[in-house]
């Protein structure tokens, strides 16, 4: 396993994202999917990273990382201990034969189907990674003519958050 | 003069330009030398800059030269250096001696002037994204577009550049940030949350690394730049003669630790010398004081002192375990780490191993292996002997700056370092043309230090415009050209590994007119005392005109030969132990 789940506590400050997107691209480290949004904080943002590490250990990637000024903390997520999600919008191929099998397969996944036309269906889904892999792996015989794909989403879980010895600190 | 738009009343915070509150903030952290050169984006800050006294503005030629200026002024006076340019071409010409600092940990603020913000994105005349083409070459930069925002980002940039491994910050300021008003409030306490730099190392590491110490049959101090960076000169040599082991200088720590000090073996890596090189390699343990492993003192990494264990202390934690695994990792400023580790060593010395077999061994290569060169064939000066003829004659308390190449090697080796300061040369970024505007930064920052500029023919053309900002701002440098009319690093490779096909490396042609141009002739052009030396017999009394001559910069051109070449030397791309003495004591080159 070389894939890890970064999470960053993040200023939000302009140019923010092509220090961190930057960073990886010239020390060569591989971002497999990034996902950025606000926090319940104001001002600070949350960057969910799957990074790639087989090249170079993770833990320069997180030393370099915490050299921005505008990274706060950075806390690696490991899947047993943390809630990982994905979110995937899917348009698939549909004709009268194949209609049935394929909400079959959106019921079966507990997917949803939220655009209907006579010759296709956007489905979305959320779960983690296999999930995705696995509903993509049915739907592919059908025909699939678009996706759009969320990065990574992760927490971790119980009741500690990422953003409380922040706090602390001030 | 700090414009106020409007009378405020008692208590209130004055209201101030932008550009008033940038030069204000300047003010209140001590600063009172820049070098900079003005253009339309940041005319409002230098109409400011005209009206006052408290700092000092040199106006340089290039923007290049305003950056290394303020690079040599921070290298020799220990405190940040400021530039200033415009925006576009005039911050881009910054970029050079941006990277130069980043790469050398040099404390720098870079001010630049952007266009007006709501032009922004356009396209506007003069407009490039300074912000985005420095990110990857700055500890961190700043674009402020209002002017309520200056004292604030000001305060960062200074806390950013100058703890921590310091470093270059640039803060980019919009043309409407500096022609706005807004109260001028400075900040009681800098609000940088993901920014606390480790000071103190832990204890335990301490202890550890004492005790490995006193393990060790064949330890030696690697000692690099950060010693210098931590002001750790004293602490350093009493751990060194605490301990009783070699200590070896990288090319930018040279003379943190006194080249007259009988344990220090040198400088190691690609011209490290002999003991240098090889006591890292047969050591069991580096001590490695802010030091990064660089692959010019490292060679072949698989293959660099493999038998030894590694304490390694550096403030950034980054550089830990980044090239080379750590046995002991200590994260901690260099100075502060020594302090603690004294008091451990001294409970464990009683155990340590005696190290009375490593120094035989190592004596036996300092016997076997000196410094040295030889005469030239062409009948041509040896540039070795004239670099180390300027160094006895000016002394310790000197300033040498170097460009890069074949002169800087040189003046490495053949100068006696015995203080920090006294040796200014880019290291990790390798910028030729670094020393002249290097040299005059550091000039004035130590304005009672001789300050040479040891520069190669062609690193000199490419940053002698400054010439004429120390002739016309009274800044007396000395410029020795070791003037070999060709790129002579490259040259020496090209001979050594291309079977000496010097492709593109002769910069007077062989056949040619003498010289071009002509560097005495250029030196008077410039109001500069030009003296050319071609024989033995004029080194000296030029070396001593140059010493005695104050009222101008001075250029001597040592028209060298273009044979000599930098020894010991270890080739790219294999491991140190098959570090070559010179180029008789070398077996096939081949191996590479």
């Amino acid at each position: 396993m070389t894939q890890h789940v970064l999470s960053l506590l993040v200023e939000d400050k302009p140019g923010l994202l092509t220090r961190v997107a930057g960073l990886f691209a010239r020390r060569g480290y591989n971002i497999h999917s990034l996902a950025v949004g606000t926090t319940e904080i104001e001002g600070l943002s949350r960057i969910t990273l799957v990074v790639d590490v087989a090249g170079s250990p993770l833990e320069q990637v997180t030393k370099q990382l915490n050299k921005l000024i505008n990274v706060l903390k950075i806390v690696e997520l490991e899947p047993e201990q943390s809630v990982q999600r994905e979110h995937m919008l899917v348009k698939v191929r549909i004709d009268q034969s194949t209609r049935t099998q394929i909400l079959e397969a959106v019921n079966l996944f507990r997917a949803r189907v939220v655009d209907v036309s006579p010759d296709s269906l956007v489905i979305e889904v959320t779960g983690d990674t296999q999930k995705i892999d696995a509903l993509l792996k049915v739907l592919e015989p059908f025909g699939i003519k678009e996706i759009a794909q969320s990065g990574l989403l992760a927490m971790g879980r119980g009741s500690k958050s990422i953003s409380e010895r922040i706090f602390k600190n001030q | 003069m700090v414009t106020s738009t409007s009378t405020p009343k008692v208590g209130e915070p004055p209201m101030m330009t932008g550009s008033g509150a940038l030069l204000k903030s300047l003010e209140i952290l001590g600063i009172t030398d820049v070098f900079g050169l003005p253009g339309g984006a940041i005319m409002p800050f230098y109409d400011e800059l005209m009206s006052q006294t408290a700092i000092r503005h040199i106006l340089v030629r290039h923007e290049q030269g305003a950056g290394h200026a303020a690079e040599g002024y921070a290298l020799a006076k220990g405190q940040v250096g400021v530039c200033i340019a415009t925006s576009g071409p005039g911050a881009t010409n910054l970029v050079t001696a941006i990277a130069d600092a980043h790469m050398d940990s040099i404390p720098m603020i870079a001010i630049t002037g952007q266009v007006f913000s709501t032009l922004m994105g356009t396209d506007a005349f003069q407009e490039v994204d300074i912000v985005g083409i420095t990110m990857p070459i700055t500890k961190h930069s700043f674009l402020v577009t209002k002017p309520e925002d200056i004292p604030a980002t000001v305060a960062a940039a200074y806390q950013i550049a100058t703890t921590g491994r310091p470093g270059p910050v640039l803060i980019d300021v919009t043309k409407d940030c500096q022609q706005g008003s807004a109260p001028f409030i400075w900040p009681d306490k800098i609000e940088l949350p993901g920014y606390k730099p480790v000071q103190k190392a832990h204890g335990k590491q301490v202890q550890a690394a004492a005790e490995m110490i006193a393990q060790a049959e064949r330890p030696i101090f690697y000692i690099g730049g950060g010693a210098i960076r931590a002001n750790s000169q004293k602490e350093l040599r009493e751990i060194v003669e605490a301990v009783g082991a070699p200590a070896i200088t990288t090319l930018t720590a040279r003379g943190v630790l006194s080249d007259k000090h009988p344990q220090n073996l040198g400088m190691p890596g690609m011209h490290g010398s002999v003991p240098a090189v090889l006591g890292l390699q047969e050591s069991d343990l580096l001590i490695v004081l802010g030091a990064r492993f660089d692959d010019r003192v490292t060679g072949k990494v698989s293959e660099f002192a493999p038998n030894a264990k590694v304490i390694h202390v550096d403030i950034d934690p980054a550089e830990i375990g980044k090239i080379r695994e750590a046995d002991v990792p200590i994260v901690g400023d260099v100075r502060e780490v020594i302090l603690d580790l004294l008091p451990e060593w001294k409970k464990v010395k009683k155990t340590a191993k005696p190290l009375t077999a490593w120094w035989e061994r190592l004596e036996t290569l300092r016997a076997s292996y000196p410094l040295g060169f030889d005469e030239l064939d062409d009948g041509l000066l040896a540039p070795q002997g004239i670099i180390q003829k300027i160094g006895q004659m000016s002394g310790p308390e000197a300033i040498y700056a170097a460009g890069v190449g074949q002169h800087q090697m040189w003046a490495a080796q053949y100068i006696e370092y015995e203080r920090p300061g006294a040796w200014l040369n880019s290291g990790g970024a390798g910028t030729m043309g670094f020393a002249v505007p290097a040299a005059m930064g550091a000039k004035i920052g130590q304005p009672d230090r001789i300050v040479w500029a040891i520069d190669g023919d062609g690193c000199f053309q490419m940053t002698n415009q400054e010439l004429a900002t120390c002739v016309i701002n009274d800044i007396p440098i000395k410029v020795a050209i070791i003037n070999n009319s060709s790129l002579g690093m490259v040259r020496q490779w090209q001979t050594l590994f291309y079977d000496g096909r010097h492709s593109f490396t002769d910069l007077q042609p062989l056949d040619g007119p003498e010289f071009i141009p002509d560097f005495v002739k250029l030196a008077e052009a410039y109001g500069c005392l030009g003296i050319r030396v071609r024989t033995e017999e004029e080194v000296e009394p030029a070396i001593k005109l140059a010493l005695e001559t104050n009222d101008r910069p001075v250029v001597i051109d040592f028209i060298v030969s273009r044979e000599a070449m930098v020894w010991p030397m270890v080739p790219q791309g294999v491991g140190n132990s098959n570090v070559q003495y010179a180029r008789d004591h070398a077996p096939s080159w081949d191996e590479e």
